[in-house]
């Protein structure tokens, strides 16, 4: 059974992902993203 | 030459150790940040990668994943981050756990530590350990973040703070040596993370990828979408003559003639190179399943 609805399970998802993705750069979070990756992180290189 | 040798899957799988590397360069280009001891600030850095790769590795090209997650969820404004997840969905779905295979610098890098001679360890009892990813994934990179929180409504990056031994060996150690301040601000966090490292180090020695089978929470999540990848495992069954020869070469401790689309499975190809009738090949595309079922004898010999 799954293997007749994998092509649509798999449609279905690349469709959800490009809609977030989409989402979510309209909302501000690849900002949000940009505004952490561009500062050093404290926390990842064990300063906190 | 022998043609079958020659196919694209088995070019893929003997060429592998050149696009890990080239995928570690890609995922760090700015190397001369190393000598300058400050980290890339270009736009690129809004756009994840798809490996586990700090961000505040002086070279990050872009934005690990994990970690921006994380800050994501743990800032005040956001709960959830509909981009990355949107992101690691995509790459879930296109790509699947041939990303640790290919594409992680951190996967890469314990398999050169594996190569150091010494007496190498099964991970096939170990196979419960491998459930431990998923609640780092659950705990430490989705809820933590988001539930523990300060008291303007910030969370920490847990997994990134008290676990990844990424943004130890690629930030800080290198910025440290370029940058006096950062030196001396080092301490018993740093200590931590760095005996995580050295520990994962050490265990990659002995077992073969350790951190991706038992801790990467990225690893866990395109383990989730191995099943529904677009990129697979396809064994042959008119062609396989069950010798054993592909559960023998896998360090995964996967049987890939009986679940191709294993959550394990790392797409590196060693089982498509050593099947001695070609059974095995990688496939790409919609509805593709793993198995070509056993028929009956008389449909093998009609193909």
């Amino acid at each position: 059974m799954f293997k007749a609805i994998k092509p649509v399970a798999q449609v279905a998802l690349l469709i959800v992902g490009v809609a977030m993705v989409g989402f979510g750069i309209k909302r501000g979070e690849a900002d949000a993203v940009l505004a952490k990756a561009i500062r050093l992180c404290l926390e990842c290189i064990g300063i906190g | 030459m022998d043609k079958r040798k020659n196919t694209a899957s088995h070019l893929l799988a003997r060429f592998r150790g050149l696009i890990q590397a080239a995928a570690t360069l890609a995922t760090n280009i700015h190397l001369p940040n190393f000598a300058k001891g400050g980290i890339y600030q270009g736009a690129g850095k809004a756009v994840c990668v798809p490996g586990l790769n700090c961000y505040s590795c002086p070279a990050a090209s872009g934005a690990c994943p994990i970690g921006s997650f994380q800050s994501v969820v743990g800032s005040s404004k956001f709960s959830f981050s509909y981009y990355v997840t949107g992101t690691l969905i995509l790459i879930g779905v296109l790509l699947g756990r041939f990303v640790c295979g290919f594409l992680c610098p951190f996967g890469w890098l314990q398999e050169l530590f594996h190569k150091i001679p010494s007496k190498k360890l099964s991970t096939k009892k170990l196979k419960p350990l491998t459930y431990i990813k998923y609640a780092v994934l659950l705990f430490a990179v989705v809820l933590l973040p988001v539930l523990v929180v300060n008291d303007v409504g910030m969370g920490d990056p847990f997994f990134c703070k008290y676990i990844c031994p990424q943004g130890v060996l690629e930030g800080a150690i290198p910025l440290s040596i370029m940058n006096v301040g950062i030196r001396s601000a080092l301490g018993k966090l740093f200590s931590w993370k760095l005996a995580i490292l050295i520990v994962v180090a050490v265990l990659s020695v002995l077992f073969y990828r350790p951190f991706c089978k038992w801790i990467c929470p990225l690893g866990a999540f395109y383990a989730l979408m191995n099943k529904v990848s677009l990129l697979g495992i396809r064994v042959d069954h008119c062609k396989c003559v069950s010798c054993g020869k592909c559960v023998k070469v896998c360090q995964m401790d996967v049987d890939v003639t009986r679940t191709p689309d294993h959550a394990e499975c790392i797409r590196c190809g060693k089982c498509v190179g050593a099947c001695p009738v070609d059974a095995i090949s990688f496939r790409y595309g919609l509805g593709l399943t793993g198995d070509k079922p056993a028929q009956s004898t008389q449909a093998c010999e009609n193909k």
